[in-house]
Parts: C-alpha cells; structure tokens; sequence
C-alpha cells in the first residue's frame, strides 16, 4: 500500500508547492488522491496524458499534477481538451470540471461533449455549490437549500448531472462521492479506459461555502450525509420514488459501446484516401493544385 | 485555372482564396461554428482538410470553437478558425487566454455590419478596434487586412506565420466585399512569403520553460504530447507557467507579451503606396475601402490634386513611421473607412497634430463609390 502511495506521489508536480489552495476538510483532496493513484496504477505516460480544468476550485486541480496540465476559461475545459485531443489523439485528456464549470456556464459544452463521443473523461466535482465566490447557490444546489445567493432558500430545481450526461447521449456515466473512495478509483479507471466520452460525477462536500450554510456541523458531518445519501444502483431498483428522495444513486449507470468520434472521422479519411471515384480524384488534384500554389508562393524557408 | 511555369493565374472568391492561403501555410486543424460571411471558409475546410490528414470539427458555438484551435495548438496542430462580427464577440475570452498563455492560433474575422446580428451579408470596417481591444486587460495583437483576392493567399499564410513566430493570436480582418469577391489571381513564380515555424526547445534541454516572463522575445513552444511536458494557464504566470502575484513578475509577464509584438510595429508594417512621392493630400485606408480610395487618388490627380493612397496592410500593430515621415510634405490626411471612426484615432496619434487628419465613414451597409470619396476631398480642400 504504501508502496502504491509513492508511486501515486510521483503524479504530483515536483515543482508545485504544497498544500493546495483547498480549504481544510475540502473533497477536492481526495480527488486529486484518486486521480493520482489511478494514473499511476494504470502506468500513464506523463508526457502523453493532459489533465485540462476550468474554473473554479476544480480548476486548480490539474495546477498540482504531473502531465501536461491546461487550466482554461470558465466552462470551456471541453473545448480546449476537444481541441487537444483531435490534434493528438494518442494523449490521454481527462477533464476536471465543478458543478458549476460544467453544467452552468458550460452546459452547452458539456452536453454536446456527451453527444460527439471524443475520447475524453469528464470528471465532474459536484459540491453543490460555487465555493471558490464564497457560496452562491450553482444548479446542482437542491431546491429549498441556501447560497448566499438564495439567502431564503433555493428556489430553483437542481440538475442531475447523471441524467443530463445520459440524456445528451455520453457512452460512459457513473456517480460516486468523496466518501466512497475505492469505489472512486474503480470508475475512474474504468472511465479513462473507456473508448469514448465518460463522466464521473463525484459528489463532494464544501463546508466552507455550503455546509455551513446548510446546518451541517463539520466537514465530518458531510461524509456522514455522504455515507447515509448514497444507494448503489442496485438498491435503488428496488426503491419506490419516495424512499428515493434526498438520495443520490452511485455506481455505473451508463456503459455502452459506440463508435469514437475521431475513429469514425480517420476511417472516413482513410475511405477518401482510397476512393478512386471520379469527383474524389477531382477532388484531391484540386487540392495538390492549392498545394502547389502556396509552394509557388511560399520561399522555401521553413 | 490556366498556368505556365512562369505564371498562373487562377479566378477565386476571398473566402475560398482565405482557405487555400491557410492550407499552403500547413494549417491542418480547423474548428468553426457556421455565420455569413464567413461560411465558405469552414465548408471549404470541411471538405478538404480530411484529404491531407489534417481534422475539422464544427462546434457548438464560437466559443467552444476558438479553445479547440487554442487546445489543437498546444497539441502540435497549426490551426484556424473563421468567423463574422458576433461570433468574434464571442471568441474574445479565449482569445485573451491564447495571447496570456502565448499559444499561437488564427482568427479570420469577414467583417459585417453590426454592432449586434447587425445586417449579415453587408460589409463594414467596424471590428478594427474590436480586434485590438476586444478582450480584457494589457495585451498586443497582430491584425492583417487584405485588399485583393491575391492577397488574401497571401496575408492569411502571413498570419499562420506571425503566429507561429511570436507565439500569439493573430486576426485576419477581411471584410464582407472581399471576402465575396471573385477576381483573377496571378500567382508569381518566385516565393513572396516565408512560413516560420513557432521555436521548439531542443527535446534534451533540460528544465524547459515554456513562458517568456518579460524578456520580450519569444520563448520555445513545447507542444502536448512530446518530450517536455508543462503546465498552461489563464491566470498570470511566471516562466514555468505557475500562478503568480508577486508584483515583479506580474508586471515583467505583462509587458513581455505586450512588448514582444509592439516593439516590433515598424518591422510588421505592411503597406501599399500609390503617388505618394509628391502627394500633399493623402488618402490613408485598408482592405475594401482602399481599392475606392486609390480610384479616387486617379481621378483626384486628373483634376489636378495631388492626391496619394498609404494604404496598410498590417492593421495591428500600429506603425506610425511611414505617416510621421510623409507628414511634412502633407497638406491634410484623409481617412475612409467603413464605420464613424475608428483607425483614424491611430492615424491622429501619430501625426500628433502635424498635419489635419479628416475621417470619412459610411455605415450604411455598402461600400464606398469613388466620386464620394473624390467629393468628399474636393469639399474638404476647398475648406
């Protein structure tokens, strides 16, 4: 065991200092933990793997890890790691994106990120909350719940960020908490081994800016919520709607096989590279002429 | 299309020419949300990058489109985005991440009449301050305005260039006439350009950082995937690319991504002159408003003024040598563009009162006529 946790220790910047910015008792520890040890029992490579964030205190999460890390725009993590992944399909991207990153400001991203099916792990941190502003209420904050925004309680009604990922069509879909770590790296390693898009939403706690708003005594309190919350997928088959409410259901919700987006897309290429059709060869000497007009152009100085 | 070996001449839309411009300077990663007049650049894109191992991808909106070309470059790919006025509103945040996190990538803005959704298949010149400033805080950025459909070949494979050699954004500012427009193209034999390559560190170098912190040159670009692996971020930085407050290393972060393109301005200056040995009216403007113009500056000299045409081809960085150098021989200086006034406050800047600098706009939707433009300095000689 310990040998594992030296060997997870070795996926942390050597150059970045500790402690985190994360306030004491914060979740957001345990993920990176996770992360770290899954990483480094799957034996990524560093330099091919990207860990890309938005913002927010899940956007200060790649900060502290040791592959190549992109800390993006509000939201748009997908985009960027889209991006990266497209030009260099070979790298690993995981995503690591809070409630509000992903299904606020960036919902649209994230949804049709769930629809394309890239090979990119979301991994969405859900604290109900937008803790690093100091509190104001996010659309995972439950109805009736208080944000220093919603002073009064809550009057919105909250996303389920797993139904939304299942809806938006994402291949691979599980939700576990900060509570249940082993189960924790399960998923997460099954998530970055999945061919496609897969979300895994880990319910946390932020007793800075939600619990103690929300009447809860301690950081401890909230894993104690965490642990009494959570019924696995197979338990709640067999719990009516009412026994259901107030909980959140963990395990692997979604797993299924579709073809990846950038498979689909280099097979086409492949395709078109072979298809000798007349309108492809046509095709294709139209665009060895644009070549050889911007060498006619171009000095040949690279 | 006909050609010899000497020469070839080929007739092609601005949009179309754009594209081919791109793909001669290697761009191999294309990512756009679709808007008029801007189409034709992301269908031409769509079609062909998939022959020559290159990858397209529509997005589900502007903004999601400009991080991908942001993350594709960081990732090795040479990539470009093309776009009108309120897709370019909305690229403005991650453009303002890639000037910060110095990663080069290409913006083609074919500009239309707004403010807002505005008159969508019109031209105007109303992004020129839009492009200099349009995303928050201290920053340089490199814009090109094509004139000619040869020239867009030209400027865009400029612009993938500059890019990649500064290691920044750079804006292509066509406008709807332009970009439209279909003309002969007569490509020369000789290259007229060079593609740079953005400065790679050397795959032993050790303890590579990938930031400039200030030294205003440009330093070596990693890219995700090979030998150096680094950290990239949104926030103020220092050298290894970490957060940072520390006053000093904020403030050298800041001027050096501002310094390393604006002390450059006079070697990036690209401009067109015609008649301007003896002019003492000069007629100063860009892309579509300048092919008016420089009729105007030909009618202007047969009724017997001595009008002259600088017209810039590098809209940003501003270079104010040429117009300081011309000033003492200049009765006024007059400037078409089409919007009420935007790059005549650099023109003003730079003549710093030496010489009468007049604005002339049109905001109407269409372009200028010549004998407006020859009116419009008649009257203003006559005054």
């Amino acid at each position: 065991m310990s040998q594992a946790i030296e060997r997870a220790r070795t996926y942390l910047k050597p150059h970045k200092k500790l402690p985190t910015v994360w306030c004491a008792g914060c979740g957001l520890g345990v993920v990176m933990s996770s992360l770290t040890r899954v990483m480094s029992g799957m034996g990524l490579d560093k330099n091919k793997t990207a860990t890309i964030s938005g913002i927010g205190c899940t956007g200060r999460l790649p900060t502290y890890i040791d592959t190549n890390t992109l800390h993006t725009t509000h939201g748009r993590a997908l985009g960027f790691a889209t991006g990266v992944k497209l030009a260099n399909p070979e790298l690993t991207v995981v995503t690591a994106m809070g409630d509000g990153d992903s299904v606020a400001i960036g919902g649209n991203h994230f949804i049709h990120a769930c629809r394309r099916n890239i090979d990119i792990t979301a991994v969405v941190v859900n604290n109900q909350i937008y803790g690093m502003t100091g509190g104001q209420y996010s659309p995972t904050t439950p109805h009736g719940k208080r944000g220093t925004t919603a002073p009064y309680g809550n009057v919105e009604y909250e996303f389920d960020i797993v139904s939304l990922a299942t809806g938006a069509g994402a291949t691979f879909v599980a939700r576990t908490s900060v509570y249940h770590v082993r189960e924790l790296d399960k998923l997460l390693e099954r998530a970055i081994r999945h061919r496609g898009f897969s979300v895994v939403e880990v319910v946390t706690n932020c007793y800075t800016s939600y619990g103690r708003l929300n009447k809860f005594s301690g950081p401890v309190d909230m894993f104690k919520w965490m642990k009494e919350s959570a019924v696995t997928v197979k338990q709640a088959g067999e719990m009516s709607a009412e026994e259901l409410e107030g909980k959140f259901i963990r395990g692997i919700h979604v797993e299924r096989d579709q073809p990846e987006f950038i498979e689909v897309y280099d097979k086409l290429a492949e395709e078109l590279a072979a298809d000798s059709s007349a309108v492809n060869l046509k095709r294709r000497a139209m665009m060895e002429s644009y070549r050889q007009l911007g060498d006619r152009l171009k000095a040949k100085i690279e | 299309m006909s050609g010899s070996k000497e020469r070839s001449i080929w007739v092609m839309q601005g949009n179309e020419a754009c594209s081919v411009g791109a793909v001669a300077a290697g761009v191999n990663f294309f990512a756009g949300y679709p808007i008029t007049p801007s189409s034709e650049i992301a269908e031409f894109m769509a079609k062909h990058l998939p022959l020559i191992g290159g990858r397209f991808i529509q997005m589900e909106d502007e903004i999601a489109s400009m991080a991908a070309i942001i993350g594709a470059s960081l990732a090795g790919a040479r990539s470009m985005i093309a776009t009108s006025g309120p897709g370019f509103s909305l690229m403005q945040e991650n453009l303002g991440l890639a000037c910060l996190a110095e990663i080069p990538c290409v913006i083609v803005n074919v500009q239309r009449a707004g403010p807002s959704t505005g008159l969508p298949t019109q031209p105007a010149q109303g992004d020129v301050m839009q492009a200099r400033w349009g995303t928050h805080g201290d920053h340089a950025i490199i814009a090109l305005a094509p004139a000619t459909v040869l020239e867009c070949i030209e400027l865009t494979a400029c612009c993938v260039s500059l890019s990649e050699q500064f290691r920044t954004p750079v804006v292509l500012l066509l406008d709807e006439v332009i970009g439209h427009m279909r003309e002969s193209v007569e490509v020369p034999a000789q290259g007229a350009y060079r593609v740079h390559a953005r400065p790679l560190p050397s795959d032993e170098q050790e303890d590579y950082q990938p930031f400039c912190g200030g030294c205003s040159g440009v330093p070596p670009m990693a890219h995700f995937g090979g030998p150096h692996r680094f950290h990239v971020t949104g926030l103020t930085h220092d050298e290894r690319g970490f957060p940072t407050m520390v006053p000093e290393e904020v403030d050298k972060k800041i001027r050096g991504i501002v310094d390393k393109i604006e002390l450059k301005a006079d070697d990036l200056a690209m401009n067109e002159e015609t008649m301007t040995d003896d002019c003492e009216v000069l007629l100063f403007s860009y892309g579509s408003s300048a092919r008016v113009a420089k009729a105007s500056v030909r009618t202007l000299r047969e009724r017997g003024v001595k009008a002259g045409l600088l017209r810039v081809k590098t809209i940003w960085p501003f270079s104010g040598k040429r117009l300081r150098e011309l000033a003492p021989q200049l009765r006024s200086i007059i400037v078409p563009e089409m919007n009420l006034g935007q790059l005549v406050t650099e023109v003003e800047r730079a003549v710093a009162g030496a010489v009468p600098v007049r604005h002339f706009g049109r905001v109407d939707g269409h372009l200028f006529e010549p004998d407006q433009i020859t009116d419009f300095v008649l009257e203003e000689i006559a005054s």
